[in-house]
C-alpha cells in the first residue's frame, strides 16, 4: 500500500537574496514497511522536503503539488486534523534533535507528552509506564525515565528522540540526518534499531542523509537529490555500486569501500562548489560540475527517465542524465 | 570574494580596514535614531568647539559681566543672565566645553583601564584573574559619592580629582563586560589555532581577543559617557567640581545656591539642565546604535 | 634552525621535494613514548584521556589515528602539539625531547602544526585571509616576501589564483576553501609533520575528497608527514600508510593500513569494521556484523585488566574463556610504535597465535 507520495511538490522559500527554489519537482512514494533513502550534499532540499510533510515550513516558503499521506492531501488538511497526523500519522527525528530535549524536564516526562495530548482517557500512570516501555525498546534500561537530558550521552538522546518519535504508533518515520552526529558504533546501534521497527511493524520509513554508504545497507530504494530535483532513484545497492547518475557516481566514491583496492589511497569526491539555489545555471543544473557533460546538458533540463542497463527484477532505475539515458557511462 | 589584486601587505590591510568600515557604516546608517544621535551629537560638539568664536571669553568673567542680576531672556541676553548678571547662553555655550571634556576623558581612561585589566584577567585567568574580578567587584559596589567626598578630601576639588573619581566608580562595568567576551573569543578555535602557530600571550591578546571585544566596548563606550557627563553634573551641582570652571553641572550648582529656583528664574536653570538632557540622549541614541550594528556581527560571524 | 638550512627548506615546493612517498623516519619525525596525560575532575577522580601511548609520525607518511569520540583523541593531538602538558612519557621531535619553554616551543610549532576540524571556527571572522594564512610568518617574524609566501601557501593548498581569495573573509568562503585556507595558514611555516584532528568531519561528503586529496598530495610530492585523527575508517583507507585504533586512552591496535582493515584482530577492531556499510571483501575477515552493547566508559573509570573486557564480544560469547582470567586481570602491555609490523593488544589474540604457532611447529615434526 502506498503510504506517503509527494506529486510535483515544489517549495519556494523567500529570502533576502530573493526566491529560492529549494524542491524542484519531486516525486516519489513510500510504501508501507519500505524504506526510502535520499540523499544529497547539505543545501539540496533534503530537510525541506522532510519538514514539508508536516507542514513545519516557514511562512515565507511557498508550497506547490501535493503530499498524500494515506491517501489524504497534507497540504491542504484542516488544522485539527493535521495535529493528529503529526504524531499518530508521521514523526520526524531531526539531526542534533537530541539538543531539542527539554533540559528541565524528565526524560520519562517529555516521552510521555505525546501520548498523554493524543490518546483520549489514557491516565498519566499509564502514560509514564507506555513511555518507560518505549525507553527499553530503544535500548535503553526503563529506568533511565527519571534522567535529564543532561546525564545522557548523545547517543543516548538520540534513542530518547526516536522513542518519542514512536509514542503515538505512527505509520511513517522520517530520519532527517538522525544518525550523522553518532559514532560509527552508536550509529550502528540506532540503525539497527531502526531497521528492527519497520521489518517488526510495518512502519515505513524515509531516511534522509549526506552518507550514501549507510542508505545502501539500510534502505530498500535511493533517491538522490541534487539542486532541488531527484536527479536519480533506484534499488539501494545498485545505486550506490552502479550509478546511473554522475552526481550519485561523485557521492558514492565519497565514502570509500573498505578493503575494495579501487579506493585504496584515491579519495572520491566531487571538484567545485554546490549550486547556489537562486542562481541555477541553464540546462542540467550538474553541469558546472560534471566532466561527462555533452552538449544539450547546457541547454535543455534532463527529464527522470528510465534509463537502459537496469532492466530485471526490483523498483526501476531512473536518472537525470543525458548521457545515462543513452546507456553511456557516467564515469570518466 | 574580490577580484583586486593589490599585493603590498601595508596596502591590503588598508584596504581590509576600509571593506570592514564601510561594512559596519553602512549598518550603522541603516538605523534611524543612531542617525539622529549622531547628527545631535556632531550638532553638539561643533558648538562646544565653535564657542571662542561665538562668545568671547571675557563674558565669562565675573568682574566684566555687563548685564543685571538675574535677568529674563532679552534681546541682549536670549537667555537671560545669571546672579552676576553673565549671559546664561555664553555659559552654557562654554560650559559644553568642560561637561564634554570631562565626560570623554573619564570615559576613555575608564574603558583604558576596564579593558586592560577585563583581557588580562579573561586570558590568564588563574589568581591574577580571580584577584582581578574580585577587585572589580568591590568598585562595582562602592559608592561613588562616598569614594568622591574621600577622595576629594585627599587630593582637593580639581578637574582632574572630578576626572579620577568618575573613571574609578566607572571602570569595573567595562572590566567585567571585557572579560565575559574575552572568556568567549578565548574558546575559540582560532585561539587554539594561533597557539599552534606559536603565538604568545601578547599575539593572541592584541590581534584575536581585543579586535573581538574592541566593538563592543566602542558600544559600552559610548553609554558610558553620558554617565559619566550626569555625574559630572551632580558632582558639580553638589559643590564637589571644580571651583575655578565652568561647566553645565557647576552652572546648576550655582542657579540653585544663588535661590534660581525660588525666583522662578527658569532661564537660569532650563539650558544645563536641557544640555545635559540632550547629550545623554545622543550619546544614548549613538550607543544604541552601535550595539545593534556590533552584536550581531559578534554573534552570527563568529558561531 | 639557521637561516641557510630554513631557506633551502623553503625552495618552492616542486624542484627539491622527495617524490616518492617513502617514509623518512629520524631526524624529523614526531614520536610520542608512554605518553600519559590525566586531568583532575572535581570530587578528586583522576580521567586518563591518555593513558600510555607510543607513537611515530614520520615526514612522507600519513598516519591515521582512529576510535570512538571521547577516547582521547584530541587529547593525544594536543599533547604531541605541546598545547597540553603531559603527566608522564615523553613527547619528542628528531630525538630531541619537547621542552616547554616559550623559546622552544615557537621553534617546535615551525616543525609540527595543526589543522582543526571546523574552519569555520579556526579562522578568526575579522581577519582576511591574507591575514590568516601570514599569521604563522607574522608570529614567526619572517618578514621578507610575505605576499609571495602567501600566495604560495594558497596555491599550494589550492586555492589559485590565490590572490584573488587575499581580500575574502571567511564567511564568504564555502566550507572547503576555509579547510584550504586553514591547510595553507599550516603549510606557510613549512611543518614538516601536520596534525589534523578531524579535518572533514564538518565538510560536506562531496567536498571531503578533494581535501583528503589535497593531504595526499602534500605528502606524495612535497614529504609532509600527517598525523589524521578521525573516527571514520574509510577515512584512513582512503589515506593512510598506517593506522593506530585508540580506545580509552590507550593504543589497542595498530600496523599497515591494508592489514589492519581487512585482517583485524583486536575484538574492538573486528567490531569497528563490521559494522562498515557495504565492503564485501571484508566479509571474509568479519562475516556478522558486530553492534557492541553500551558506550564507551568514562576515562576517570578505566576498567581493570583488559580495558575493553566489559563491551568483548569474545568475552561475552565466552570464546575467550581459557584467557578470562587474563583478561580480567592482566593491563595489556603498551603497543609499540614499530611501522612494519601488526600489533594487538589482546590475550585471546596472542593465545590464539601461540596456539597457531605451536600447531604449525608440531605439524612440522
Ligand atoms: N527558512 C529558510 N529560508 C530561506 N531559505 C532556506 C530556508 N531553509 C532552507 N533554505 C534554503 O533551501 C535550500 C535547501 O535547504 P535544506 O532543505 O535545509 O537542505 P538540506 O537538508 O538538503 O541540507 C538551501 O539552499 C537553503 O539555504
Ligand atoms: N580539559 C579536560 N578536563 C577534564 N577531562 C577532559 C579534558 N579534556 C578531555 N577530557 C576527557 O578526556 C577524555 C578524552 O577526550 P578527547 O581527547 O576530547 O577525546 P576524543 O578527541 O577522542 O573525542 C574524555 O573522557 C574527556 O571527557
Ligand atoms: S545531463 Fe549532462 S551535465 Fe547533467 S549529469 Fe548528465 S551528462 Fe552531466
Ligand atoms: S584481552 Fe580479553 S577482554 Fe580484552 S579484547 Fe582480548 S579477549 Fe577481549
Ligand atoms: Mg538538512
Ligand atoms: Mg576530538
Amino acid at each position: 500500500m502506498t503510504l506517503l507520495e509527494f506529486k510535483d511538490l515544489h517549495v519556494t522559500y523567500t529570502g533576502s537574496r530573493g526566491r529560492i527554489p529549494a524542491v524542484r519537482g519531486v516525486d516519489l512514494k513510500v510504501e508501507s514497511g519500505r524504506t526510502l533513502g535520499i540523499a544529497g550534499e547539505s543545501g539540496c532540499g533534503k530537510s525541506t522536503l522532510a519538514m514539508a510533510v508536516l507542514r513545519l515550513l516557514p511562512k515565507s516558503a511557498e508550497v506547490t503539488g501535493e503530499i498524500l499521506l494515506n491517501g489524504e492531501d497534507l497540504l491542504t488538511m484542516g488544522w485539527g486534523r493535521l495535529r493528529a497526523v503529526r504524531w499518530t500519522g508521521a514523526s520526524i527525528v531531526f539531526q542534533g534533535a537530541m539538543h531539542s530535549l527539554n533540559a528541565v524536564h524528565r526524560i520519562g516526562r517529555q516521552v510521555a507528552e505525546p501520548i498523554l495530548l493524543h490518546e483520549e482517557g489514557i491516565s498519566p500512570n499509564e502514560a509514564a509506564e507506555r513511555a518507560e516501555a518505549l525507553l527499553e525498546r530503544v535500548g535503553l534500561p526503563s529506568s533511565r525515565a527519571r534522567s535529564y537530558p543532561h546525564e545522557l550521552s548523545g547517543g543516548q538522546r538520540q534513542r530518547v528522540m526516536i522513542a518519542m518519535a514512536l509514542a503515538c504508533d505512527p505509520d511513517l518515520i522520517i530520519a532527517d540526518e538522525a544518525t550523522t552526529a553518532l559514532d560509527v558504533m552508536v550509529q550502528a546501534q540506532v540503525l539497527q534499531l531502526i531497521s528492527g521497527l519497520v521489518t517488526e511493524r510495518g512502519v515505513g520509513l524515509v531516511m534522509i542523509s549526506h552518507d550514501l554508504s549507510v542508505l545502501s545497507e539500510v534502505c530498500d530504494e535511493v533517491a538522490v537529490m541534487y539542486a532541488g530535483s531527484v536527479v536519480e532513484q533506484g534499488p539501494a545497492h545498485e545505486v550506490f555500486a552502479n550509478a546511473r547518475h554522475p552526481y550519485s557516481a561523485a557521492l558514492g566514491a565519497a565514502f570509500p569501500v573498505i578493503g575494495d583496492p579501487a579506493s585504496r589511497k584515491r579519495p572520491g569526491g566531487l571538484a567545485g562548489d554546490p549550486p547556489d539555489p537562486v542562481r541555477l545555471p541553464d540546462g542540467c543544473a550538474f553541469r558546472p560540475r560534471c566532466a561527462v557533460a555533452v552538449e544539450r546538458c547546457g541547454e535543455e533540463v534532463p527529464a527522470l527517465l528510465a534509463v537502459p542497463g537496469a532492466a530485471g527484477e526490483g523498483p526501476a532505475r531512473v536518472s537525470a542524465c543525458f548521457v545515462a539515458q543513452e546507456g553511456e557511462p557516467v564515469v570518466v | 570574494m574580490t577580484t583586486t589584486t593589490p599585493v603590498s601587505p601595508r596596502s591590503l590591510r588598508w584596504a581590509r580596514r576600509r571593506q570592514s568600515f564601510t561594512r559596519s557604516w553602512n549598518a550603522y546608517r541603516s538605523q534611524r535614531t543612531g542617525m539622529i544621535g549622531l547628527f545631535l551629537l556632531a550638532a553638539i560638539v561643533i558648538l562646544a568647539l565653535a564657542a571662542p568664536i561665538l562668545v568671547d571669553e571675557s563674558q565669562l568673567s565675573v568682574t566684566q559681566a555687563t548685564g543685571g542680576r538675574m535677568e529674563p531672556p532679552s534681546a541682549g541676553f536670549p537667555l537671560g543672565t545669571d546672579e552676576v548678571g553673565r549671559s546664561i547662553l555664553a555659559l552654557t555655550l562654554w560650559g559644553a566645553r568642560l561637561s564634554l571634556l570631562i565626560g570623554l576623558t573619564a570615559t576613555v581612561v575608564a574603558i583604558l583601564v576596564g579593558t586592560a585589566i577585563g583581557v588580562t584577567a579573561g586570558h590568564i585567568g588563574g589568581w591574577y584573574g580571580w584577584i582581578a574580578l574580585r577587585f572589580s567587584d568591590w568598585f562595582m559596589v562602592l559608592p561613588s559619592l562616598v569614594v568622591a567626598i574621600a577622595l576629594l578630601a585627599v587630593l582637593g576639588r580639581s578637574m582632574s580629582t572630578t576626572i579620577l573619581v568618575i573613571a574609578m566608580v566607572s571602570w569595573s562595568g567595562t572590566t567585567r563586560l571585557v572579560r565575559a567576551q574575552t572568556l568567549t573569543v578565548q574558546a575559540r578555535p582560532y585561539l587554539e589555532r594561533a597557539k599552534a602557530l606559536g603565538a604568545g600571550h601578547w599575539h593572541q591578546m592584541t590581534k584575536h581577543i581585543l579586535p573581538n571585544v574592541l566593538p563592543l566596548v566602542l558600544a559600552s563606550a559610548t553609554l558610558l559617557v553620558p554617565s559619566a557627563i550626569l555625574m559630572e553634573s551632580s558632582l558639580a551641582w553638589l559643590g564637589l567640581g571644580d571651583p575655578n570652571v565652568v561647566s553645565w553641572g557647576s552652572i546648576l550648582n550655582r542657579a540653585s545656591s544663588n535661590g534660581a529656583v525660588s525666583a522662578h528664574a527658569w532661564w537660569y536653570l532650563l539650558p544645563p539642565g536641557l544640555a545635559i538632557l540632550l547629550v545623554v540622549l545622543a550619546f544614548m541614541m549613538c550607543g544604541r546604535a552601535l550595539e545593534a550594528v556590533f552584536n550581531p556581527r559578534l554573534r552570527g560571524e563568529q558561531s | 634552525m639557521s637561516s641557510e638550512a630554513r631557506s633551502s627548506n623553503e625552495e618552492p615546493s616542486s624542484g627539491s621535494a622527495p617524490s616518492s612517498a617513502a617514509p623518512v623516519r629520524g631526524e624529523k619525525s614526531l614520536t610520542a613514548r608512554d605518553l600519559r596525560v590525566e586531568f583532575g575532575l572535581p570530587g578528586g577522580r583522576v580521567a586518563r584521556a591518555v593513558d600510555g601511548v607510543d607513537l611515530d609520525v614520520a615526514p612522507g607518511e600519513i598516519v591515521a589515528l582512529a576510535g570512538e569520540s571521547g577516547c582521547g583523541k584530541t587529547t593525544l593531538a594536543r599533547t604531541l602539539l605541546g598545547l597540553e602538558r603531559s603527566t608522564g612519557g615523553t613527547v619528542a621531535f628528531g630525538g630531541e625531547p619537547l621542552r616547554y619553554s616559550t623559546k622552544a616551543l615557537k621553534a617546535y610549532r615551525r616543525q609540527v602544526q595543526l589543522v582543526l576540524q571546523d574552519p569555520s571556527g579556526a579562522l578568526n571572522p575579522r581577519h582576511t585571509v591574507y591575514d590568516a594564512v601570514a599569521e604563522g610568518l607574522r608570529i614567526h617574524g619572517i618578514t621578507d616576501d610575505e605576499p609571495g609566501r602567501v600566495a604560495d601557501a594558497l596555491s599550494r593548498a589550492g586555492l589559485r589564483p590565490p590572490e584573488q581569495f587575499f581580500l575574502a573573509y571567511p564567511h564568504e568562503l564555502s566550507g572547503g576553501q576555509r579547510q584550504r585556507v586553514v591547510i595553507a595558514g599550516a603549510l606557510v611555516l613549512r611543518p614538516s609533520i601536520l596534525i589534523a584532528d578531524e579535518p572533514v568531519a564538518s565538510l560536506d561528503a562531496s567536498v571531503r575528497g578533494e581535501i583528503l586529496a589535497l593531504l595526499l598530495r602534500l605528502k606524495e610530492e612535497q614529504g609532509l608527514g600527517a598525523l589524521v585523527i578521525t573516527h571514520d575508517l574509510g577515512l584512513a583507507w582512503s589515506i593512510a600508510d598506517r593506522i593506530a585504533i585508540m580506545y580509552l586512552g590507550r593504543i589497542v591496535e595498530q600496523g599497515p593500513v591494508e592489514q589492519v582493515l581487512t585482517a583485524p584482530r583486536h575484538p574492538y577492531t573486528r567490531a569497528l569494521v563490521s559494522v562498515l556499510p557495504g565492503a564485501p571483501a571484508l566479509k571474509e575477515a568479519v562475516p556478522e556484523p558486530i553492534v557492541l552493547a553500551g558506550e564507551l566508559p568514562d576515562a576517570s573509570r578505566i576498567p581493570g585488566g583488559c580495558r575493553f573486557r566489559p563491551r568483548c564480544q569474545e568475552v561475552a560469547a565466552g570464546r575467550a574463556a581459557e584467557v578470562l582470567h587474563r583478561c580480567e586481570s592482566e593491563d595489556l602491555e603498551i603497543l609499540g610504535p614499530e611501522s612494519a609490523p601488526h600489533l594487538v593488544a589482546c590475550h585471546l589474540d596472542r593465545a590464539r597465535r601461540e596456539d597457531a604457532r605451536d600447531g604449525g611447529a608440531r605439524m612440522a615434526v
